[in-house]
């Protein structure tokens, strides 16, 4: 009962958002696989301690991966999520078993090291990604066969909340497992995972990979929703977006993903329409507040009251 | 083929430094032996070859008669060889329960597991309880090990070796920062230790030693100056040197 709570409270809001917002529906989607990307960061850094500056590497090579899977084999969304799912871990594999190494700062560059290496070559392969064009002409068949994507947006965001509603569901079974509490545990003292036997290494590694598929599910759903893959999909800005996000949700308890990306996009967005030029201060005094105020996330914050108001008493 | 831990000449040296040299050690099933030796005399490192964390220089360590010399230190817990650490080393942000599946878990060879809850094993949550009981953890399960009182940390850092069930047991300093009020508790629950458990505890703390430990081996300078009974060791005029200056009365 408690863990179907959040997603009966997920449902609510989704259902909420889509009949308050019918204009925004393109918004609406924009958040919700910006959600995924950052519960993907959240299985890395939260659950497992491993600091990453790079996930756009993985988000956008899920992207560029189920764009071209769109426009030159098949159109079938639910393929191209798999597709997306597969080029991110596969990134995520080949680029884990050097980057993860490293600890640390020298993990952090590596980690953007990747995603700028990643974003040179969908530059250089023009001819194949568009280069600075952008790769368009993506055009989705209908989901399952039967709805086809909308100019108001009503079915991507419909299959963005269905597919965030599995993602979500899968990763909370995989963080309760016994694999779950072996990352925590790697996150807390790697010296001990390796003094009870643990290949830590290896679990990392599968960690990465999966992280990387989830971002990659991101960063096609992104295609798919969008229509277009340019090479903003690869930008440092949104693996620090992503990291801010986090943040201010609450790093590993996934929930805090969702609250941290809702409340950034939503801030940001109506910061920028009020002040284009100066949107960025609201945004770094919420970051501010929230890490001063309550430095588990927004997710700890009735519990950072609950001790207040204990004290008080 | 001898059961139990056998190093045979294990020498160690980081380029003209030599921290272990020629060292000879035998731990049997139910062998309950001390490491002592002032500060730097090589022991954490002893334990470190033996543990598979560094590599000797040369040497041989067999346990069952089998070299076990290049696996590595998951491998060596596999196979049996299990160290508390000198500095409590714990999952701090778990509770004390999930700190105990996790070895357990290990120990089944189950934390790659994706699926089904990490307390939903029958089998695993029983030991959890009886761990929990044997080291009177009981009423201190759901705790976050961050908040337990220092002894109590130590007491979990040794439930969680011996969840392993290892054959071979180091207890790296057992007792090192635990208040005096607390450390009966680390003399009894050492003495609650499965009766064929090899131990070998590496301790400053002489009372612990005097009271634990069938033998003791002395290590001075990276090299075995002796070893004997704790009757023997006491009466050593060396060992006598060693700890409380050549020139005691």
């Amino acid at each position: 009962m408690r863990r179907a709570l959040p997603f009966a409270v997920m449902l609510v809001v989704a259902v909420a958002a889509y009949y308050a917002f019918p204009y925004n529906l393109a918004f609406l989607t924009r958040i919700v696989f910006t959600m995924i990307l950052v519960l993907s960061l959240d299985l890395l850094l939260g659950v497992t301690g491993i600091d990453t500056l790079g996930q756009a590497a993985l988000y956008g090579s899920g992207a560029y991966a189920a764009g071209l899977f769109a426009i030159h084999v098949w159109n079938d969304p639910l393929a191209g999520l798999a597709v997306g799912a597969l080029a991110g871990a596969t990134v995520a594999f080949v680029s884990g078993l050097f980057l993860l190494r490293a600890h640390g700062l020298t993990l952090l560059m590596l980690t953007i090291a990747v995603a700028e290496v990643l974003k040179e070559l969908a530059n250089k392969l023009d001819w194949i990604t568009g280069g600075t064009d952008g790769l368009g002409g993506i055009q989705m068949g209908p989901v399952l066969g039967l709805w086809d994507f909308d100019f108001i947006g009503q079915t991507g965001y419909i299959y963005a909340v269905s597919v965030l509603f599995v993602v979500a569901a899968v990763l909370s079974v995989v963080t309760g497992s016994p694999f779950g509490l072996s990352l925590r545990g790697i996150k807390d003292s790697p010296a001990r995972m390796r003094a009870i036997g643990t290949p830590v290494g290896r679990r990392k590694l599968a960690a990465y990979v999966l992280a990387g598929a989830v971002a990659g599910i991101a960063g096609a759903l992104a295609a798919q929703s969008t229509a277009l893959v340019s090479l903003s999909v690869y930008d440092f800005q949104l693996s620090a977006e992503a990291v801010l996000m986090l943040v201010l949700g609450g790093t590993g308890r996934l929930w805090g993903a969702l609250i941290g990306t809702a409340v950034f996009m939503t801030v940001h967005e109506v910061a920028a329409s009020v002040n284009p030029f100066n949107w960025l201060f609201v945004i770094g005094f919420l970051v501010l507040g929230v890490v001063y105020a309550a430095p588990r996330g927004l997710i700890g914050l009735p519990e950072e009251l609950r001790q207040i108001l204990r004290r008080l008493k | 083929m001898s059961a139990g831990l056998e190093v045979r000449g294990l020498n160690k040296a980081f380029g003209g430094l030599t921290v272990a040299r020629d060292i000879n050690l035998d731990l049997n099933p139910g062998d309950r032996k001390a490491l002592i030796g002032p500060n730097g005399a090589g022991k954490s490192t002893f334990t470190n070859l033996i543990t598979g964390i560094l590599e000797p220089s040369s040497g041989s360590i067999r346990l069952d008669g089998r070299d076990i010399g290049r696996l590595s230190e998951a491998q060596r817990v596999k196979a049996g060889i299990a160290k508390t650490f000198q500095i409590t080393n714990l999952f701090k942000s778990l509770t004390v329960r999930d700190n105990l599946r996790l070895p357990l878990l290990e120990r089944r060879g189950l934390t790659g597991r994706p699926i089904r809850r990490a307390d939903r094993d029958g089998g695993v949550e029983d030991e959890v309880e009886s761990l929990l009981a044997q080291f009177r953890l009981s009423d201190l399960g759901d705790r976050t090990v961050q908040r337990l009182a220092y002894g109590q940390q130590r007491l979990v850092e040794m439930a969680m070796t011996l969840a392993l069930k290892p054959r071979i047991l180091i207890l790296d300093e057992p007792a090192a920062g635990v208040p005096s009020s607390e450390s009966p508790l680390i003399a009894e629950a050492i003495a609650g230790l499965p009766q064929d458990l090899a131990v070998l505890i590496i301790e400053h703390d002489m009372g612990l030693v005097f009271q634990v430990a069938q033998r003791i081996i002395v290590l001075v300078a990276g090299a075995i100056l002796t070893e004997g009974r704790p009757e023997e060791i006491a009466a050593d005029p060396r060992v006598r040197d060693l700890y409380l200056g050549a020139h005691h009365g």
